[in-house]
């Protein structure tokens, strides 16, 4: 009893308790982690990855995988620069949706339509940029501003999304039908899900998140680069996996997303802290999602 | 929840063992402490640039910090948000990209901690740049390339967006009109010598008459030459961009006819110059100018010590 009331906390909570523990260890090694300015850029510097994150939670949770989302990101806040950011919103879902038409109804293996769609979005972002950063207009550059000192909008935005995803996830049939998906797709269509057209608002949702975050990090800058977070998506994926989710579908929280975004972000932030050099920084984030993942197959044993 | 910050605690409590004694940050000593902030460390140029701003910061008694924002201007706010909570007393910013730099050289400001621009320009309030001009050097390629040969020639692009991609091209575009050599064909080659290869071979399968080849770094222009083989140097002239070691040696070979170098150690121990200069509140340089060098077979022997 006591050993599964133990594993059962672990892959419940381990990823909670190596933030808790990650966090301290930073608090007594450099006074300049535990103030409030900085714990307060750590939530900034989250914020990007945890919003691509929280939208690779629903398609991670369903058994699939986005490839795509850092190149939506970075076309959705490009096409919001150069026009008016709820386009870029738009575009971002839409974007989304041709990866779940890809994946229904093509029956093309995730991994591969949204590797398409990496590649495709981030061309376009070249293309509709013609390879040029892009000023952001005012109200995409709010969304990356401060609302009053110590309190900037891309945190508060981060803790929305929070929210809505767990909304989502915990009580929308859209929400159990993922977990229905991703626990077992034969049972799934079998109890009479239409599991084709739930893909289709997945991966819809996936894209429609990721255009926000793209949005968010254009306001932090002031601007849409054509190479912006290029990348993210492994973050996204890494902050899922560390969150306790399976990559194999069925199982995942938002709670763990967030705190798999924030264990990220103090990583990154305490390493240069403590003056790591950035070639080991890179050995240690590493290192710090493999333990991650071998949690996660430790509770599946 | 609070039986998670328990276990937490103990757990930390271990976990100290190991990472308390690593940290020494930035509060020990009357040292002054620089922080750098590097675009990129997958990229010898710019591990160069650290090792001269390293060899300076040693040289003079100052501490370096070094973090890297592996080519992303998001990431790279984040770092110089970091190091002004750390507390160093000057940033050296090698921006990711110029035009998006403006809210790293924000928080600097907004902190009061001297900025230093290097290699590449900083929107906002510096108080000193270093830099040599991609633009210019660019040019000094297509002078140079129009010197070796003349006719059609093939331009190899690094990564669209990229800065430095689009300064050397715009520079190299501005200067052709000095030789007699005119862009046939051109290729993106993400500054990576294999697709440097590859591609230079798709050029010269559809304009197999190329007398010429830009490439806008080293890398790209070492792969141009493999795809050339024995061509390269003889009836097709390469120009590359960086001056690294195994440019250099393509030069000594004969097969690069040109490199345009930047000196990425002087640039990286100017920049900490002026950083101390800063710090101490003395007067620094507000430009300080590194130049770029065309190096040829008649002159390499000055670069390769």
């Amino acid at each position: 009893m006591t050993t599964i009331s133990i594993r059962k906390y672990a892959s419940e909570n381990g990823a909670l308790a190596g933030l808790l523990v990650l966090a301290l260890a930073l608090a007594i090694s450099n006074p300049a982690f535990l103030t409030a300015q900085n714990l307060v850029n750590v939530g900034v510097q989250a914020a990007a990855i945890a919003i691509l994150a929280f939208g690779m939670t629903f398609v991670v949770v369903a058994g699939g995988i986005d490839l795509s989302v850092g190149s939506i990101a970075a076309l959705a806040a490009m096409v919001g620069a150069l026009t008016a950011g709820p386009v870029g919103l738009v575009v971002g879902a839409l974007c989304g949706l041709v990866n779940g038409a890809m994946i229904s109804y093509g029956k093309l293996p995730p991994f591969i339509a949204t590797l398409a769609m990496l590649s495709v979005a981030r061309g376009l972002t070249l293309v509709v940029s013609e390879g040029q950063p892009h000023n952001t207009d005012e109200l995409v550059t709010f969304l990356g501003s401060n609302l009053a000192p110590m309190l900037p909008l891309p945190l508060l935005l981060m803790l929305a999304f929070f929210g809505i995803t767990g909304l989502i996830l915990t009580r929308t049939n859209l929400g159990r039908r993922m977990y229905a998906i991703g626990g077992n797709e034969e049972a799934a269509k079998l109890s009479g899900i239409d599991v084709r057209r739930q893909k289709l608002w997945i991966y819809a949702l996936s894209g429609l998140f990721a255009a926000a975050a793209g949005l968010v990090l254009a306001g932090r800058l002031g601007s849409a680069g054509p190479q912006a977070a290029a990348g993210y998506e492994l973050d996204a994926i890494a902050a899922v996996v560390i969150g306790g989710a399976s990559l194999s579908g069925g199982v995942g929280r938002a709670t763990g997303t967030l705190v798999g975004a924030l264990v990220l972000a103090v990583l990154r932030n305490g390493l240069n802290l403590l003056q790591v050099h950035p070639f080991w920084q890179q050995v240690v984030i590493g290192v710090v999602i493999a333990l991650a993942a071998l949690l996660d197959s430790l509770r599946r044993r | 929840m609070k039986v998670t910050r328990r276990i937490a605690l103990t757990l930390g409590a271990v976990a100290l063992a190991a990472t308390a004694c690593g940290g020494t940050g930035a509060s020990g000593g009357s040292d002054i402490t620089i922080g750098l902030a590097v675009s990129t460390l997958n990229n010898p140029f710019f591990v160069e640039l650290q090792q001269g701003a390293q060899e300076m910061a040693d040289q003079l008694g100052a501490k370096l910090t070094v973090v890297d924002a592996q080519n992303d201007a998001t990431n790279q706010v984040n770092q110089v948000q970091t190091l002004v909570t750390q507390g160093v007393k000057a940033i050296i910013l090698n921006p990711v990209d110029s035009k998006q730099s403006a809210p790293a050289a924000k928080a600097a400001e907004l902190a009061s901690i001297p900025l230093i621009s290097v290699d590449r320009s900083v929107e906002g309030k510096v108080a000193a740049e270093v830099a040599s001009n991609n633009v210019q050097g660019g040019s000094l390629a297509a002078i140079e390339l129009g010197r070796a040969t003349s006719g059609e020639v093939g331009h190899l692009k690094g990564i669209q967006g990229a800065s430095a991609s689009r300064d050397r091209g715009q520079g190299f575009e501005q200067g052709l009109n000095s030789g007699n050599i005119k862009v046939a064909a051109e290729a993106v080659a993400d500054f990576d010598r294999a697709k440097g290869l590859n591609e230079t071979t798709n050029l010269m399968q559809g304009h197999p008459t190329l007398k010429g080849i830009f490439a806008e770094n080293d890398e790209m222009a070492l792969g141009a030459i493999k795809a050339l083989g024995a061509r390269a140097g003889k009836d097709v002239m390469v120009v590359g961009f960086d001056g690294t070691p195994d440019g250099l040696k393509a030069i000594q070979e004969g097969t690069l006819a040109a490199t345009v170098a930047q000196q990425p150690k002087l640039l990286g121990s100017k920049a900490v110059e002026q950083a101390v200069h800063a710090a101490k509140g003395e007067s620094v340089q507000q430009v300080v100018d590194v130049e770029v060098k065309v190096i040829t077979k008649q002159n390499v022997a000055e670069f390769t010590k």
